[in-house]
């Protein structure tokens, strides 16, 4: 074992050598790339060949746009290399925003400088010069209901959640429930017990209250589970980032948010707003640590996903990027067993997530219902 | 589309996926696989309940079986101890029955054989005088057959009677 580690290292270390003397063309830029990969698009890239070059050839699969201004617009993401008519206005998609403009695409800063698209796909502006400081422009935007890769690739989890959680309980009502359990119910029942017994019945004591939230805590875990999972398939139509999108995790937050505090207990407010027991002194600070500890408990939740999931994506876009960053494909070794390492830990980690994210809710909505101890 | 700052397009997509897949799920998938593991769950502890009554049961069951053996054994042997103390009872009182009986018979008989021989003996006692007569008789009739003996007897006795 000992001696193919050090076979691998000389090898990753001559094809560095190797790397260091090619000549220096186009640059790579890895940052560029993965900060493309973790984040949202509008159409669903499948592959690029020859990127970069005169004959590059990208397959994707044309998503469709959903606008709101002054109505509803519908059309294919295929539309978007050009201007846009909706309505009585037009709309311009350039990097990742949608700008309101006229029928000749110009678009304005606050100084009043009139920026248009040129014939390669550029901002320029008046002088002709490349314009990249898009934070300047003063245009319109339309309400984005797109469905971007992200949004497809969560309809594609769910879907699925429904394939098999549907056919496992066929099964169940078919065969009823005292028959072994058959193909993917046998999947679905370690899983379904798992998160009943070890997180929610652990969690909420109350029988009647914890049955009531199982459902909710099973799709949470579920849907949380399988976006991290279409996450890790590196290929179409996996790679998607949703799990470590912040719109995800802030809306399944929001939605924990509300599960905590709609059905929170009397004793529960009584025990932020009141704090009964503590003296008056200590009270004044004590209650608005508690009341923002409301607020802080979902941000943490949106955030330890958000972050542990970008992050694993990160990491292994990164490895994958050493190989075209040293240009050599010596470095491929290296890149493998790390990428094999870090797969193995991001599935951990997309359980363990998935996991710690309905934990936490439950253990939340469990202090929001229970019976208060004193 | 910063990577910190919520889309809007996306947030309401979510959620209405979230929404729409919890409401579907827990109608189409939870409420049924939930209950059959719950009935299957109650099944089971219903049956180690029955299996555990059934094996306390058949514990008392043994229990009892024994005792009823123990006491068919206690019963059998008294029986048994009765039936001998019947016997020896039996057989002690035939014995002193036997033995009054006998003693009766014994004492009977006793008093017959005196009796008889009593009778006896007066029966020979009558036969020995009735000979004695007879032969008295005989001796006299021979003694006193002729007249000289006669003439002798009376002479001799009226020589013993002295007339004195």
């Amino acid at each position: 074992m000992r001696k193919i580690l050090c076979l691998l290292i000389c090898v990753v270390f001559t094809g560095t050598l190797f790397a260091s003397g090619s000549e220096k063309g186009d640059e790579f830029d890895a940052s560029t790339l993965i900060m493309h990969h973790i984040g949202d698009s509008h159409e669903w890239n499948i592959i690029s060949f020859n990127k970069g070059k005169e004959n590059e050839l990208n397959i994707t699969l044309p998503l469709p746009i959903i606008l709101w201004h002054k109505g509803l617009h519908i059309f294919m993401s295929s539309k978007l290399h050009k201007i846009v008519k909706i309505g009585d206005n037009y709309v311009l998609y350039e990097h990742g925003h949608f700008y309101i403009t006229d029928s000749n695409g110009e678009l304005f800063d606050a100084e009043g400088n009139i920026y248009i698209k040129n014939a390669e796909g550029e901002i320029i502006d008046a002088e002709g010069a490349v314009f990249t400081d898009f934070d300047k422009i003063i245009n319109a935007h339309p309400l984005d209901f797109s469905i971007t890769q992200n949004t497809a690739s969560m309809f594609m989890g769910a879907i699925l959640l429904l394939l098999i959680f549907g056919q496992a309980a066929r099964g169940y009502i078919k065969r009823g429930g005292l028959s072994v359990p058959q193909g993917v119910q046998l999947l679905v029942e370690p899983l379904v017990l798992f998160v009943r017994d070890d997180i929610v019945y652990q969690q909420i004591e109350d029988q009647r209250k914890a049955d009531f939230f199982v459902p909710y805590l099973l799709t949470l875990f579920c849907f949380i589970l399988i976006n991290n999972l279409i996450g890790l398939v590196p290929f179409f139509p996996g790679a998607s980032n949703v799990s470590g999108n912040i719109s995800f995790t802030f809306t399944l937050a929001i939605i924990s948010f509300l599960a905590v505090n709609i059905f929170a207990s009397r004793d529960y407010w009584k025990h932020i707003f009141f704090a009964p027991g503590i003296p008056f002194l200590i009270k004044i600070f004590i209650v608005p640590v508690e009341f923002v500890g409301l607020f802080t408990k979902p941000f943490a939740l949106m955030l330890r996903l958000f972050a542990n999931i970008t992050a694993g994506h990160i990491i292994i876009l990164s490895l994958a990027s050493i190989i075209f960053v040293m240009k050599s494909f010596f470095a491929s070794p290296l890149t493998i067993i790390l990428a094999l390492v870090m797969f193995c830990l991001e599935l951990l980690v997309a359980f363990l997530q998935a996991y710690i994210f309905t934990l936490l809710t439950a253990l939340f909505i469990g202090m929001a219902v229970n019976k208060a101890h004193h | 589309m910063g990577l910190l700052t919520p889309d809007p397009g996306l947030v309401f997509w979510t959620t209405l996926t979230f929404v729409i897949l919890l409401l579907i799920l827990r109608k189409v998938a939870w409420k049924p696989i939930l209950r059959a593991i719950k009935v299957r769950q109650e099944y089971i502890q219903f049956s180690l309940r029955d299996a555990e009554t059934a094996q306390e049961t058949l514990a008392q069951i043994s229990v009892k079986q024994k005792e009823i053996i123990e006491e068919g054994r206690r019963q059998r042997d008294e029986i048994i101890r009765e039936a001998r103390d019947l016997k020896n009872e039996i057989i002690r009182e035939a014995k002193e029955t036997a033995q009054v009986e006998a003693t009766r018979i014994i004492q009977q008989t006793h008093e017959q054989m005196v009796r008889e021989k009593k009778e006896a003996i007066l029966a020979i006692k009558q036969q020995i005088s009735m000979l004695s007569l007879d032969i008295a008789s005989k001796i006299l009739r021979e003694e006193l057959a002729t007249n000289e003996r006669q003439k002798y007897i009376i002479n001799r006795h009226l020589q013993e009677v002295s007339l004195n």
